[in-house]
């Protein structure tokens, strides 16, 4: 075979392998939606998103406890994550000596190796104990919690994607605000921040993306119970925490089972919603470059 | 044109290698069992059985398969979990031979014509951590607190320290049971912590003070505190005896009454023989050290 017949096998071959990926999301898309949206043949739209009575037993299959709790521990963990995490970039990329850059970055990849499952088992055995002493809360499990591990969770996320953001603001900007008689911080706060803002955006959103997508960490640590929280430290449940629960002993084609195929349609919109914005962001920033 | 029509074709052949890729992959797996159900040899007990559900279950039934193919080793057998309704709903539909649930029946699956054949008791033992000083419990007690109506050990004769409850999902059988042979009817409150599995709610239950909840008895360690049933702690004797109420019994559900290589099974699992070597080892009851009814 001659040069250029492998030159186009292969490139077809890569052209299979782009619509194969595109070919697979749609139908993810449309598995999920046919065997979700069957829900509605038992369970009013109402019960579902505004009721918080999940009963199988009865026939009520309301979700609104497992929504609001992934929204919630989403927030709170991005509240104590994002600040954290922006001011780590800021460090890493502007104001660390070089060998510690060295040593900081790679230190935050490996945060990104590390396992859900491990976070979730430190946190059954260290931070349920502390926040159950610490704060002299009954059991310990619950959104507290499963935030203060979500925070850790999606600050590498954060930090790598920020500080590549903080990392391509022109020197000139800084060096022309610096001469101009600013401080260092003034610099930072009124030029570089505002100018790696879209950045910034994209790595707190995509940090949300993880968060409300956790599993196993989440499962392990929320206590998983159908109820609306009453504070920070009771027990609740999140969408994928509810689904990998109840999954495995849930026949498949019930009202039940497909109520948890609904759960996992609105977890991939929310999902999918949060990519959108982050591409929305980030074709802003082109246009400001 | 011609240009464009050789692309299309390529393009064509390309995918056609790989869906025959693809393909190739589950047939493959397919052949090995194809061929064995051909080698036929006469007058023996052959062919396959397919059984899921309780996982519960699932290891006494996998010493079973073992020790059965040291008899019959012209049968296959696929024991896969999944749950005790999910085993009801596939045998009552025919996806497999035999349905394996550790609760009853579901309502809505009494007029399929399935034929339960009892194969353990299932005991649970209720169990607290170490520092709640109770020893007993009285089942209205336990109803109480269970339904969330007691907060506080020490409206049970315990100390001042708030209750918390540490159980199974609504999908367990577990549950199922722990709500029809003590609850019988009320519901559990949702103030409660759920943990997936047997030993993740041993776990949780040792390392939080105040928590109560239960297991199914070859759980029951060291590490928690077993709590009496209206004073009888949980022995075989204290069941055999009718003492002791908390266990259900585990089903094997079949579409009609069972034959070939499926009733073989069936009878070998039931067998005193096997029963006595295995069940009790196992953390079950006997067939024959079940109350009578």
């Amino acid at each position: 075979m001659d040069k250029k017949k492998i030159d186009k096998l292969a490139s077809q071959l890569f052209l299979v392998a782009a619509l194969l990926l595109g070919v697979i999301i749609i139908a993810i898309l449309i598995f999920m939606s046919k065997q979700g949206l069957v829900t509605f043949k038992d369970v009013s739209p109402q019960e579902f998103f505004f009721s918080a009575v999940w009963s199988p037993d009865n026939n009520k299959f309301g979700a609104l406890s497992f929504i609001i709790g992934s929204l919630l521990v989403t927030l709170t963990a991005t509240l104590v994550g994002g600040p954290l995490g922006i001011l780590s970039s800021l460090f890493i990329a502007k104001l660390a000596p070089g060998w510690m850059r060295n040593i900081l970055k790679p230190a935050v990849n490996l945060y990104m190796a590390i396992p859900s499952v491990v976070y979730g088992f430190i946190g059954l055995t260290v931070v349920v104990p502390w926040v159950r002493n610490f704060f002299h809360v009954a059991g310990g499990f619950g959104i507290f919690t499963t935030s203060l591990i979500l925070a850790i969770m999606i600050l590498p996320t954060i930090i790598s994607i920020s500080t590549d953001a903080l990392g391509g603001v022109p020197r000139e900007l800084e060096e022309g605000s610096l001469a101009l008689g600013a401080t260092y911080w003034q610099t930072m706060w009124h030029i570089v921040l505002p100018t790696a803002m879209p950045g910034i955006a994209t790595a707190i959103v995509l940090g949300m993306a993880r968060a409300i997508g956790e599993t196993m960490a989440v499962q392990m640590v929320i206590g998983n119970t159908p109820q609306l929280p009453k504070s920070i430290f009771s027990p609740t449940s999140t969408l994928p925490s509810e689904i990998v629960v109840e999954m495995g002993n849930t026949p498949f084609g019930s009202a039940w089972g497909n109520s948890l195929f609904l759960m996992a349609l609105v977890l991939l919109i929310i999902s999918l919603l949060l990519i959108l914005l982050v591409r929305k962001i980030s074709a802003g920033k082109e246009v400001r470059a | 044109m011609t240009n464009l029509m050789k692309k299309t074709l390529g393009l064509a052949l390309t995918m056609l290698v790989g869906m025959s890729l693809v393909a190739g992959c589950g047939s493959s797996t397919g052949k090995p069992a194809a061929s064995k159900d051909a080698a036929k040899a006469p007058a023996k007990i052959e062919g396959k059985v397919t059984a899921s559900g309780s996982t519960a279950l699932l290891p006494l039934l996998k010493v079973g398969q073992e020790e059965f193919y040291k008899l019959h080793d012209k049968v296959t057998i696929n024991i896969s979990g999944g749950g005790s309704f999910t085993g009801q709903k596939q045998a009552a539909s025919g996806a497999v031979n035999i349905g394996n649930s550790d609760v009853d029946l579901a309502a809505d699956l009494k007029d399929k014509g399935l034929v339960g054949t009892d194969l353990v008791g299932i005991p649970f033992v209720f169990i607290v951590n170490s520092d709640v000083s109770v020893d007993s419990l009285t089942t209205a007690q336990y109803v109480d607190i269970l339904t969330g109506k007691i907060k506080n050990w020490k409206d049970v004769g315990g100390k001042d320290e708030k209750i918390t409850i540490i159980h199974r999902a609504k999908s367990s059988g577990s549950r199922a049971t722990i709500a029809a042979k003590v609850l019988k009817g009320k519901e559990f409150t949702d103030d409660a912590i759920i943990q997936d599995s047997n030993g993740a709610v041993r776990s949780a239950i040792a390392t939080t003070p105040g928590a109560i909840g239960y297991v199914d008895a070859a759980y029951v360690d060291k590490t928690v505190k077993p709590l009496k049933f209206e004073g009888v702690a949980y022995t075989i004797d204290a069941v055999t005896a009718g003492k002791y109420p908390v266990y259900t019994v585990g089903h094997m559900f079949t579409k009609g009454q069972p034959a070939g290589a499926v009733k073989a099974f069936i009878e070998y699992v039931t067998s005193k023989d096997f029963q006595d070597k295995n069940v009790e080892k196992q953390g079950f009851i006997p067939l024959t050290k079940l109350p009578k009814k």
